[in-house]
């Protein structure tokens, strides 16, 4: 009988840092699996879902171009989760800093400076964050719960782009189809190595993970968030208020999804469409615990999360597989992920029978 | 309005159905956020069986199967492992949509025969209690069997204190992770019922994420009942009536956009748990004290 047994010397650093490449090495290996009970040729489809994305310059780009909103939303999120706020709708703030974006650009048609960036990228984070404050406002008000609260809202702004794209926005040229006009020139990302899409917002990215990394690890409010959320009481004795706090890591990671949302769409789409969100929300969940709750972690494995988009979309033109299997090892690489995490507090035991 | 009350029947039993399975595991103090998730499976494992067999008995089992099988994984993840709840029922919601997705790729769009209806010719009344499949009628006997086990059962009893303080209950001589393990396979078994009544009945098809929420509304209405198991019913049948305005909102005269109509349900289930928690004396103290807590006994 297998039994655990606290660590004794307190939680173990080093299990820290394997866990999460114990984990993707289990991930791999039930794709594996995976692949064989489909009756497909094991290696090569390995080797296609898990390779591909490195082996040329345009996928690198792609992988990049990929991991930009999923670092800033689980950078923001990792945030979120050390305060123990569970913000589980940042697909949902996300498709509103697109929105709030889209309609300063669709209102600027003939924007030709670069400057317009700016106003643009600030509508975006304020647009994020607006949808954050509702999920902040009812949980300190009314003490509602934030993980529903949010989700929901993920559903109603998906619903809210749907119809402005169908009706007032939609592209009276557009043959019907479901999007906005394309954006100004001046609305666009400037890309870093034309023709691949690899574009500023990379930067942006950086710069977000690593400022938040300093104020968690260097500055009270970093301090303040981390002792609410592991010790609330102990927190308020303090001085820290809880509230304050709530609001504080709603506003941060939901207007960082903001911006997300309208890097994305200026960057790749170029104008608005209803299915940009591409359950973002979920996978930077993923991103936010691979990286160990550190927003410069969630820099790492938004590269790594990044991979099973890529290479999913290229196992969706390779190998006929469904899109759906990016989920699949993105659910299988959690649950890896939270279950070889046991052994940072604790070690297993071969416990004889009594 | 015959045709509305029973459409509005309809659409609460797949929400009834797993909220009723939540609402026992959320009172042994277990947090399973993967409803979503065991719906998705239940779904699509229930329309596979029913598609490739014929046999509606068969496809209700494999839909409670496929729930039971996927709240088997959360419960070795959260109750073994102790990982954190809400990370790990996130990780099955997420695991679920891809993998319901996955095995359901050849069936979209294929056609089934709708769960067998009563037929029984009486009066309107008589009609819209009448006129339902197995599921629905079992659903109410479900909640009904879980207000008495939990209320007037010994069981229902020890399975209450763990909820409220694993620690006591673990002093008292209760197996608590073995409890806890049980009350979520039973959310999970009837979290796929929820799912195998979408895809068999709801709307006889399968389509991807086609529960569009509904493990999430279904998490809301625990909490929207205050973990009280005849008030899911009340709940289940508001959240049913607000999503049928999606289908009678055009026929009343209301001149919304559809996407508003379709936003209802969403935004009467934030409107709902801000009534609910507005009383935080009230609904503290009908929380389960330990909900999302982890226990390892100690000694």
């Amino acid at each position: 009988m297998i039994s655990l047994e606290r660590r004794s010397g307190g939680p173990s650093a080093l299990m820290g840092l394997l866990s999460p490449v114990i984990a993707i090495g289990l991930t791999v290996l039930s794709g594996a699996v995976i692949f064989a009970i489909l009756g497909m040729d094991v290696a090569n489809a390995l080797s296609i879902y898990f390779l591909s994305p490195f082996l040329d310059g345009y996928s690198r780009s792609e992988l990049v171009v990929k991991a930009v909103p999923l670092a800033l939303i689980g950078a923001g999120l990792a945030v979120s989760f050390r305060a123990n706020v569970w913000n589980i709708g940042a697909a949902g703030q996300y498709t509103l800093g697109a929105i709030a974006g889209g309609w300063v650009a669709l209102s600027f048609p003939d924007a030709t400076s670069a400057f317009w960036l700016i106003p643009f990228l600030v509508a975006g984070i304020f647009g994020g964050m607006a949808w954050a404050a509702i999920p902040a406002l009812l949980r300190t008000r009314f003490n509602s719960n934030e993980i529903l609260v949010s989700l929901m809202l993920t559903y109603v702004a998906a619903l809210l782009l749907d119809w402005l794209v169908r009706g007032p926005w939609r592209d009276p040229l557009g043959f019907g189809f479901p999007q906005s006009r394309d954006f100004a020139e001046a609305f666009l990302m400037p890309l870093l190595t034309p023709p691949d899409r690899l574009h500023a917002g990379v930067f942006v990215a950086l710069v977000a993970a690593m400022a938040l990394t300093v104020m968690m690890g260097r500055t009270i409010k970093g301090f303040e968030i981390a002792v609410i959320g592991a010790a609330p009481r102990a927190g308020v004795f303090g001085g820290f208020n809880q509230s304050r706090v709530t609001w504080f890591v709603l506003l941060l990671s939901g207007g960082l999804a903001g911006l997300a949302g309208a890097i994305e769409v200026s960057a790749t789409v170029r104008q608005l469409q209803p299915d940009i969100a591409a359950g973002y929300g979920f996978t930077a969940i993923i991103v936010a615990f691979l990286g160990r709750l550190n927003p410069a972690g969630a820099l790492l494995g938004a590269l790594i999360l990044a991979v099973s988009y890529i290479g999913g979309e290229n196992a969706q033109i390779l190998l006929k597989l469904p899109k759906n299997v990016a989920y699949v090892f993105q659910g299988l690489l959690l649950f890896f992920l939270l279950s070889c995490d046991t052994l940072i507090r604790y070690r297993l035991r071969l416990a004889r029978a009594t | 309005m015959e045709a509305f009350l029973i459409a509005l029947l309809i659409a609460a039993t797949p929400l009834l159905l797993a909220a009723t399975g939540e609402l026992v595991a959320e009172r042994s103090g277990v947090l399973n956020l993967g409803v979503e998730g065991m719906m998705l499976m239940g779904a699509v494992s229930a329309f596979a069986v029913a598609f490739s067999t014929g046999s509606h008995t068969l496809a209700i089992l494999a839909g409670a199967g496929a729930g039971l099988i996927m709240a088997a994984l959360f419960a070795f993840i959260a109750l073994f492992c102790l990982a954190n709840q809400m990370a790990t029922g996130l990780a099955l919601t997420i695991f679920g949509i891809g993998l319901s997705g996955l095995v359901g790729q050849d069936f979209v769009g294929q056609p089934i025969d709708r769960l067998a209806q009563l037929q029984v010719e009486t009066t309107a009344i008589g009609r819209v209690l009448l006129s339902h499949d197995v599921l629905v009628y079992f659903s109410f006997m479900a909640l009904i069997g879980t207000y008495v086990f939990l209320n007037h059962t010994r069981a229902g009893l020890m399975l209450r204190a763990v909820g409220d303080n694993h620690t006591a209950g673990h002093a008292l001589g209760l197996q608590v992770r073995m409890i806890r393990t049980l009350a979520v396979l039973f959310g999970g078994l009837m979290a796929g019922l929820g799912g195998a009544y979408l895809s068999l009945a709801y709307t006889p098809l399968w389509g991807e994420e086609m529960t569009a929420g509904r493990g999430w509304i279904a998490l809301a209405l625990v909490v929207f009942a205050t973990w009280q198991p005849i008030r899911l019913l009340f709940g289940a049948w508001l959240f049913a009536a607000v999503t049928q305005l999606q289908f009678y909102g055009q026929d009343w005269g209301i001149a919304l956009p559809s996407q508003f109509l379709a936003m209802a349900p969403y935004l009467a289930t934030i409107i709902a748990l801000v009534i609910i928690s507005q009383a935080p004396s009230r609904s503290r103290s009908v929380t389960p004290a330990e909900i999302g807590r982890s226990f390892r006994a100690e000694r």
